[in-house]
């Protein structure tokens, strides 16, 4: 059973993601990347990543989609216009790149690139997954974690300075 | 019991995803999408090795992914809608002067 399920949310993740990159209109785009965000975060739940898995859909498929479409809609975008030899060539390359890429992973994966499992010392999964992640989150990693508070104090201020636009000239009418 | 195999391959297939999207999309705002599918293909890498490993050092990561990611987003954002006021476009090749 986890298998057919793990096969059916790869399929529709891979499908939306290609939807994301190919649509014309970013507002769709966006859309897709909310739905390929929430299958990874099922895919998340089968690799018994439960809190990783509702942390991707409270802060990926809900707050930073939320971002993405309200920017999209309040610059009032339209289709995107892509013509011309330049931009088919340039598509060319990206799709190129792309499957050199695959074909490097393929070597990779011909070349044995898991090796067994090492084992480790067991999670303490008492009280499950969740449990077991703050324990490690507040001991182990517990400056990492205050680092992250300061970084996202400074992304929020960032965000509100530049979004603020520049100061109009002194006595410049508004 | 799903094979790490699967997960990785799945992993890079989403980031080769991610690469076309950034070179062939001209839509800063869909690159800006496409820069996130790659971060999730490597989140997804963590949470496969985690798994495998039996630890949870991998989901902590993924943990740490997520919340730069959300920084960038909210500041990559910012700039977009800044760069949009002053030029009027999103296109990246339409946008080629530092001079503001």
């Amino acid at each position: 059973m986890v298998p057919y399920l793990f096969l059916g949310f790869a399929a529709l993740l891979v499908a939306t993601a290609l939807m994301v990159i190919l649509h014309r209109n970013p507002v769709t785009s966006a859309l897709f990347l909310v739905l390929s965000f929430s299958s990874l975060a099922g895919i998340y739940l089968l690799l018994q990543a439960e809190f990783i898995g509702m942390v991707q859909i409270i802060v990926y498929a809900g707050a930073s989609m939320v971002l993405f479409l309200f920017v999209i809609m309040y610059l009032n975008l339209q289709h995107d216009v892509e013509k011309g030899a330049q931009i088919a060539l340039r598509r060319g390359i990206g799709w190129m790149v792309g499957a050199l890429l695959l074909l490097f992973a393929g070597l990779l994966a011909k070349k044995g690139w898991v090796s067994g499992p090492v084992a480790a010392l067991p999670p303490d999964t008492t009280g499950g997954n969740a449990a077991a992640i703050g324990r490690v989150l507040y001991s182990r990693f517990l400056f990492p974690f205050e680092i992250t508070s300061i970084l996202l104090l400074v992304a929020m201020v960032g965000a509100i300075v530049l979004a603020k636009g520049r100061p109009a000239p002194q006595g410049e009418a508004e | 019991m799903i094979p790490t195999e699967w997960a990785l391959a799945l992993s890079a297939v989403l980031f080769v995803i991610g690469v076309v999207g950034v070179l062939v999309r001209r839509n800063a705002l869909v690159i800006f999408m496409s820069i996130e599918l790659m971060l999730n293909a490597a989140n997804l890498a963590f949470v496969a090795f985690a798994r495998q490993q039996n630890s949870l050092d991998g989901q902590i990561f993924v943990f740490f992914v997520m919340t730069v990611a959300a920084a960038e987003v909210a500041v990559g954002l910012a700039i977009i809608v800044n760069l949009f006021r002053l030029r009027e476009t999103v296109f990246v090749d339409e946008i080629n002067l530092l001079k503001g």
